[in-house]
């Protein structure tokens, strides 16, 4: 890449407004308040499931827009899926033997 | 020479997230023994988290949420030119930090004053789950603050940086990622909130 | 062959184009040249040193009963043996130093994405090997644990784990920042016209591996924290005694472990890939299906790692599960040897040293290859765990696959970096040698583990006796190859004949700069416009 690309793209970047960041905050701070009350319901063992579900929510958002990766080359959010998909792996081989012993 | 010294900025980010991942891994270890012990004690697990402060948990949720969005809109401040509001928003981040780090000091102390530490007599003398439970919790928790700490480090530095204009509109990939970092330490404590204070 | 030897007068290129000299010109220097040889000295160093551990032990085991050390000492021994060859030697071994050589020249660029990253990693690497050093000779003395560190026995021992493990530790943290730094440059540095599918196969072998690094190396990360907490603090997270799983320990161990191996051998097989082409002749057969293949194996060799449990009291569905995709993990393998040996069909094959290292690689391999499908088939592996065929599949693989390959990769490349060469005879001879008395030693443990023999233990029964006579004397004759190759080397590059920009008619773009190549690689940057095995079409720039 030359300078004057490297530049070029400097203008065309993305930047996420203030609005847009505070919006975002407000969300995840209801989204706390929706896991302490989730985990209060009487769920059994669904309640993990439920939290860890909000909580993956929440991640999102903080990955999407503080983190700007809804705005990155679509090779980023590729590299994401292989990393996470790999720590499921890694969690869920460990159950193979975990649960059935 | 024909070529020219340019910056890869997106380059440096890719480097960036690929460290990011490491730490998701590293983390993920410990979530992974927290899973496969969560399995085995249930009800240990879910006794064991009511012996934890929900209130100085849920307050350092918002602490660190807090945190984030003061750090993504230091992002958005150096790009836009605004050297100043950046400073401010990146000492925001610090204070949020410390506070998390003085709320977390109380809980320990707290725990610790009450004898549950790794390897305290009380935990080896009691319920297995309840000693994994918290073996668990002192090693995450601690990990994480050790975290926190080094990403306030590494943002106070580059909130030097930005304050004497080495970062600028121009050049702030160092602060993007520096903020890149923060919010991992913000992200790992959104899956240590509910796991460890709120499964009960 | 004595006639064109002469005295070294100053090496050009990179040796002396930036004007600066003495050691901190070295030690501080972010040229990926000086960094890969940095490396290359280091994993050198360390592995001489495995070595002589490794003859030492194979010195005990030529007779039963006490030879020349006490059982804790033997214990001691197997553990730092495991510990440097492979900590110290293969993990880094052909990434940092061949892959920081030639890797970027490869692509086509100036130096990688990080250069001073590139320069830490070293540091930390230096460090850990410090650390790791000094826990032999402090505290408790030389962990006795085995290489695995499994508990609850490292939780216990009064052995010098916490100091070692933290060692481990930072070699780690290496071993990631480099897989970072291979990423990234493979993904922006590459030069114009220079595609994906253009990538030399080793390239290809050092971002699969990259990527092995980055994800697999944070788990034995967090394992090793875990176990100086168990020491120091006293979690109790492995202790049954205190609600916690020693098999967690050996999941959480095997997760980075069995990966890693493949971040030992995918190196390996991509100097493989670069070295059969070019003495053959002809381009590589199925590019697309190495290429490919080596991203397969870093995934599927990601699903595998309870095969080191089956009897460790797992689930015997976790044993079938594992075993199952153990055979999966085979089947890319097999596609880079059915397709090296395609290449060599019909070609014009030359065999100089390199060469050699590259086909013994393929037969060596393949044996460890074969031994691995017995391990990893659960029903045999319960009668060979833990026995003297393990040791032999795992230095087939390790040392007949890596280590030849390392060897092969250092007579290759080498002399372009140096700009002199080493004698052939001396060569042939050397690797003659390694090859004869590395299948002495190696396939008799194969028979020995069959015959019932145990590994690790300090003393075995009179039965073994003959046989680990034999190996003992096929070590000592592997390691006077190794002698002669390794002299040989030193005395080439540094008073050797000296060689032209491509001694070996390469493709590459190593192959076209000068030699020794200038600091900044390319005058110009480099305009791609064909594949990295072309022959007939001459080397990179039109």
């Amino acid at each position: 890449m030359t300078s004057d690309t490297a530049v070029h793209a400097e203008h065309a970047e993305h930047i996420v407004s203030y609005k847009k960041l505070c919006a975002v905050w407000l969300t995840l701070l209801v989204l706390t308040v929706a896991t302490v009350l989730i985990t209060r319901a009487d769920l059994g063992a669904a309640k993990v499931w439920a939290a860890l579900g909000i909580a993956s929510l929440k991640s999102g958002l903080v990955i999407a827009f503080f983190m700007h990766m809804k705005y990155e080359a679509r090779l980023f959010r590729i590299i994401l899926f292989v990393a996470l998909v790999t720590l499921a792996t890694f969690v869920g081989f460990t159950f193979f033997d975990v649960l059935y012993r | 020479m024909s070529h020219q010294e340019h910056t890869d900025n997106i380059g440096a980010k890719l480097g960036m997230w690929l460290f990011l991942f490491t730490e998701l891994l590293l983390f993920g270890g410990l979530f992974i023994l927290y899973a496969v012990y969560l399995a085995r004690y249930p009800h240990e697990f879910s006794a064991a988290g009511k012996e934890l402060n929900v209130t100085f948990g849920a307050i350092n949720t918002v602490v660190l949420l807090t945190s984030s969005l003061l750090a993504a809109m230091a992002v958005t401040a150096i790009k836009r030119g605004e050297k100043g509001l950046t400073v401010a928003l990146l000492s925001g981040t610090l204070g949020c930090a410390l506070i998390f780090l003085v709320i977390k000091y109380f809980e320990w102390s707290a725990k610790i004053h009450h004898g549950i530490y790794p390897g305290s007599p009380r935990l080896v003398a009691g319920a297995p789950g309840e000693s994994v439970f918290f073996g668990l919790y002192y090693i995450t928790t601690g990990l994480h603050g050790v975290h926190v700490v080094i990403g306030g480090a590494v943002l106070g530095w580059i909130g030097t940086r930005v304050n004497s204009g080495s970062l600028n509109q121009g050049n702030n990939v160092a602060l993007e990622n520096g903020t890149l970092y923060w919010h991992l330490v913000d992200l790992v404590w959104i899956f240590i909130f509910p796991l460890y204070y709120l499964i009960l | 062959m004595s006639v064109a030897e002469s005295k070294q007068p100053a090496r050009t290129g990179f040796w002396s184009d930036t004007g600066k000299s003495g050691i901190g010109s070295w030690i501080l220097s972010t040229d990926h040249k000086r960094i890969g040889l940095l490396y290359l000295y280091s994993v050198l160093g360390f592995f001489l040193v495995g070595v002589v551990l490794g003859v030492l032990l194979r010195i005990e085991l030529m007779a039963p009963g006490r030879t020349i050390m006490d059982a804790q000492t033997y214990n001691a021994v197997f553990t730092v043996h495991g510990v440097v060859m492979i900590f110290l030697f293969i993990i880094p071994g052909i990434p940092a130093s061949f892959g920081n050589l030639v890797m970027p020249i490869q692509i086509g660029a100036r130096d990688v994405a990080f250069p001073k990253l590139n320069l830490f990693s070293w540091w930390l690497y230096t460090i850990g090997a410090l650390i790791v050093l000094t826990s032999l000779f402090s505290g408790g003395g030389a962990p006795d644990t085995g290489w695995t560190f499994y508990v609850p026995f490292s939780a216990r021992t009064g052995t010098n784990v916490s100091l070692a493990v933290f060692g481990v530790f930072v070699l780690g943290f290496s071993s990631i920042l480099t897989g970072i730094n291979f990423v990234t440059t493979i993904h922006r540095l590459r030069a114009e016209g220079m595609t994906w599918g253009r990538l030399p196969l080793f390239v290809w072998s050092l971002y699969a591996t990259a990527w092995v690094q980055i994800l697999a190396t944070p788990i034995i990360a967090i394992t090793l924290v875990l176990v100086i907490a168990e020491r120091v603090l006293g979690t109790g997270l492995f202790d049954p005694g205190r609600g916690g799983d020693p098999i967690m320990f050996q999941h959480l161990f095997w997760i980075y472990s069995h990966p890693a191996v493949y971040i030992m051998i995918l190196p390996a097989m991509g100097v493989v890939s670069e070295i059969i082409p070019v003495f053959s002749r002809k381009p590589i057969f199925g590019y697309k299906m190495i290429a490919v293949s080596s991203i397969a194996i870093a995934g599927a060799g990601s699903l595998v790692w309870g095969h080191h449990m089956y009897t460790s009291g797992m689930s015997d569905r976790a044993v079938m599960v594992f075993s199952f995709l153990t055979f999966i993990v085979a089947i890319p393998s097999a596609i880079k040897v059915f397709n090296w040996v395609s290449t060599l069909y019909k070609g014009s094959i030359s065999l100089e040293a390199p060469m050699l290292f590259a086909l013994s690689f393929i037969l060596l391999f393949s044996i460890g290859g074969l031994s691995g499908l017995v391990l990893g088939a659960a029903a045999t592996d319960v009668h060979v765990h833990d026995t003297h065929f393990v040791v032999g599949h795992f230095h087939y693989v390790m040392f007949g696959g890596t280590g030849f390959a390392f060897f092969g990769a250092a007579h290759y490349w080498l002399p372009k970096f140096y700009g002199r060469r080493y004698r052939e005879k001396p060569a042939l001879v050397g690797w003659a040698l390694m090859f004869v008395g590395f299948n002495i030693t190696y396939f008799t443990m194969q028979v020995l583990g069959i015959r019932g023999m145990p590994r690790r233990y300090y003393d075995y029964l009179p039965e073994f006796a003959d046989l680990n006579l034999v190996a003992t004397v096929g070590s000592w004759i592997m390691v006077t190859g190794l002698i002669i190759v390794v002299v040989n080397l030193w005395r080439g590059l540094f008073w050797g004949e000296s060689i032209g920009e491509n001694p070996w008619d390469g493709a590459t773009l190593e192959w076209s700069i000068a030699t020794p190549p200038p600091t900044e690689n390319f005058e110009e940057d480099p305009v791609v416009t064909h594949g990295p095995y072309d022959f007939n079409k001459g080397v990179g720039i039109p």
